[in-house]
């Protein structure tokens, strides 16, 4: 790393840790986790008795991330909806609150590169929101192996982390986003909007539209009815949502075989084992490519569109 | 002497407006120069492209020979740049932002802290060190400010509008301070202003930039020289009653260049001092002379005198 980079960096994450707005967020986040998990752990624990499967098979510790006790939403489900705000709350007014104070200017003056600025201030985030997912994984874990009073297998390890890993790169995209509005708006409350918007449209709205322009007839030869499928799946894969919603649900719940359609044909001789973690990634390799170019297209955008802005005034 | 700073036909334009034209300047090692200009004179602009922060549309600057356009990072190492309203971090103490630039010009944790005391302490902010940025006044915070153009030992400081929201003795406190590190640190030093008194106490040289055009440069002395060949003396004066046939009569009076009616007199410019002939003149018209005063040329004439015949 660039020396200049590397003191920005430690900086930045300095002002996280320091700051309200992170600590507030954080806790929101870990309190509904928690509270999602507990709920999940309770009804795990009155379904497992009546099983007749042995424990191992059923992957308890993921199931702590994906069960509910249809109060209160999954762990996933909360991770998914809170991520994005945790990405946009961090970094809404990363360029601009520098402009407004007058550090922008100084900092420009220095003998650093301009990109060393938004890097470092991504890296930051994603630094400090990475570790803290992690933290949050093994304490869940951790939380697992008291209620159950068995250890987790490596794989369901390796599943946790992973998916904790696809959250950071999930947060990573709205973090893109948030930076580039950083740029773009140099009111922070512009820019808090626009990210807003953005969210509640992938959210609420995009996948209302999907279904209307790429509609799923009922009827119809399978070839058809199978290229509607295609084309909505197409369609609903270009929203960091649905890549992320894919991927997760791939990593946690092994017994899910396959994204798209499946025929009758195909399924009869198909044996309800769980997917190997081996195929699962292979399965959520594209999701997964599929988010870093979003983020690093975005980031591209922030790049070129803050090399060439006016660095003057406030 | 040789030049460290040199601008080649630096132009900037913006949309629609020209805001540097064409504008050659050298500056020499070692000298406290002044950029004297009003609002919107394109004295930022200039800086900026010195700095390699603004493109120039044409033209060329080069400190210490270095290309500020193709190289400002080699630049932005020498030169330490104050803006016209720098701002700090607030919730950092003032040491704290000093070591952050510090270090981003290279230096080590110990190194960055040892120099950042000892600039806090030339600034007099010595007690104030550990204080949050968020706490300090105006002028505390413009002396942080030249701290840190400081901190990175650079070979130029270029200050824009150093002494913007000091008050009076704060101001001459800070551009003693200014000239002292000239003088101690073989600094050279290029601060823009439009507070002419201020430049005429501090800088050795001065240049006068309106309208992105640089319109005379040298030392005070000089530009009043090369101002005032012709009108080199004024004399201010009173006559009851003041009647146009007077003022014919002054104009024909032998060296007097100009003659102007102010608000309760006139004011008459001459090569040669003509006050003697000048109040014969109005006494021998039948006024009454009721004030007669000669006046010095400080640089408030010539930047009156460059600044008057714009709108
Ligand atoms: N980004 C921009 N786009 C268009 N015009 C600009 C831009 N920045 C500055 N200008 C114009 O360039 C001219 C020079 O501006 P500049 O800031 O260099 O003046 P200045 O001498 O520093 O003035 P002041 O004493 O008020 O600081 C002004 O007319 C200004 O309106
Ligand atoms: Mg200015």
């Amino acid at each position: 790393m660039r020396r200049t980079l590397s003191v920005l960096f430690r900086k930045e994450v300095a002002d996280h840790i320091h700051s309200w707005r992170f600590n507030i967020l954080i806790a929101l986040i870990a309190l509904t986790a928690l509270a999602s998990m507990y709920t999940a752990a309770q009804s795990i624990r009155d379904v497992v008795p009546k099983l007749d499967t042995p424990l191992g098979d059923v992957s308890l510790f993921l199931k702590l991330f994906t069960a509910s006790d249809g109060k209160l939403p999954t762990f996933v489900a909360f991770v998914g909806f809170l991520a994005p705000l945790l990405g946009l709350g961090m970094a809404f007014d990363a360029i601009s609150s520098e402009r407004n104070r007058g550090t922008l200017v100084r900092l420009l003056a220095q003998p650093l590169y301009r990109d060393d600025i938004i890097l470092a201030k991504w890296f930051a985030a994603l630094a400090v929101v990475g570790t803290f997912f992690l933290a949050l994984g093994f304490f869940v874990m951790g939380l697992g192996l008291f209620l159950f009073g068995i250890p987790p297998t490596a794989e369901e390890v390796l599943r946790i982390v992973f998916f904790l890993l696809v959250t950071a790169l999930y947060v990573a995209v709205w973090l893109s986003l948030a930076i580039l509005f950083s740029i773009r708006f140099r009111q922070a409350a512009t820019s808090v909007l626009a990210g807003i918007a953005v969210w509640l449209f992938f959210n609420l709205f995009y996948p209302m539209i999907v279904d209307l322009i790429a509609p799923i007839s009922t009827q119809g030869t399978v070839d058809e009815v199978l290229r509607q499928i295609g084309w909505h799946q197409f369609l609903s894969r270009l929203s960091p949502v649905t890549l992320y919603q894919e991927a997760t649900t791939i990593l946690l719940s092994p017994d899910v075989r396959t994204l798209g359609p499946i025929t009758v044909e195909q399924s009869v001789g198909a044996i309800p084992t769980p997917l190997p973690f081996g195929q699962s990634l292979l399965l959520i390799w594209p999701q997964v490519a599929g988010l870093v170019a979003m983020s690093v297209a975005l980031f591209g955008i922030s790049f070129t569109l803050f090399m060439r802005q006016d660095i003057r005034g406030r | 002497m040789s030049h460290v700073i040199e601008l080649k036909s630096l132009t900037k334009q913006y949309d629609h407006v020209r805001a540097v034209d064409a504008l050659t300047l050298d500056i020499r090692e070692g000298e406290v120069f002044g950029l004297l200009g009003p609002n919107g004179a394109g004295k930022t602009t200039t800086i900026l492209m010195m700095l390699g922060l603004v493109e120039p549309t044409d033209g060329e600057a080069r400190i210490l020979g270095i290309n500020a356009t193709r190289e400002p990072l080699r630049v932005k190492q020498v030169v330490g740049y104050l803006p016209d309203d720098v701002g700090f971090y607030d919730d950092l103490t003032g040491l704290e932002n000093l070591v952050l630039t510090a270090r981003l010009n290279g230096q080590s944790d110990p190194e960055a802290e040892a120099s950042a005391r000892a600039l806090l302490a030339r600034v007099g902010l010595k007690d104030a060190a550990d204080k949050k940025v968020g706490a300090y006044s105006r002028g505390m915070r413009q002396r942080l400010g030249l701290a840190d153009t400081l901190i990175k030992r650079p070979k130029i400081i270029i200050l824009d509008e150093p002494t913007l929201g000091i008050d009076p003795e704060g101001v001459r406190e800070f551009l003693a301070l200014i000239r002292t590190l000239s003088k101690e640190e073989g600094l050279t030093v290029l601060l823009s202003s439009h507070h002419l008194h201020q430049v005429q106490a501090v800088c050795d040289r001065v240049g006068i930039f309106v309208g992105g055009k640089l319109i005379a440069v040298g030392t005070v002395e000089e530009l009043s020289a090369t101002l005032f060949t012709e009108e080199r003396f004024s004399v201010e004066l009173a006559a009851e009653p003041l009647t146009d046939e007077l003022i014919d009569r002054l104009r024909a009076v032998p060296g007097v260049a100009a003659v102007e009616r102010t608000m309760d007199g006139v004011l008459i410019r001459a090569s040669a001092d003509v006050a003697a002939e000048v109040a014969r003149t109005v006494v021998e018209a039948g006024s009454a002379l009721t004030r007669l005063s000669r006046r010095a040329f400080g640089l408030d004439d010539i930047y009156h005198r460059y600044f008057e015949g714009r709108d």
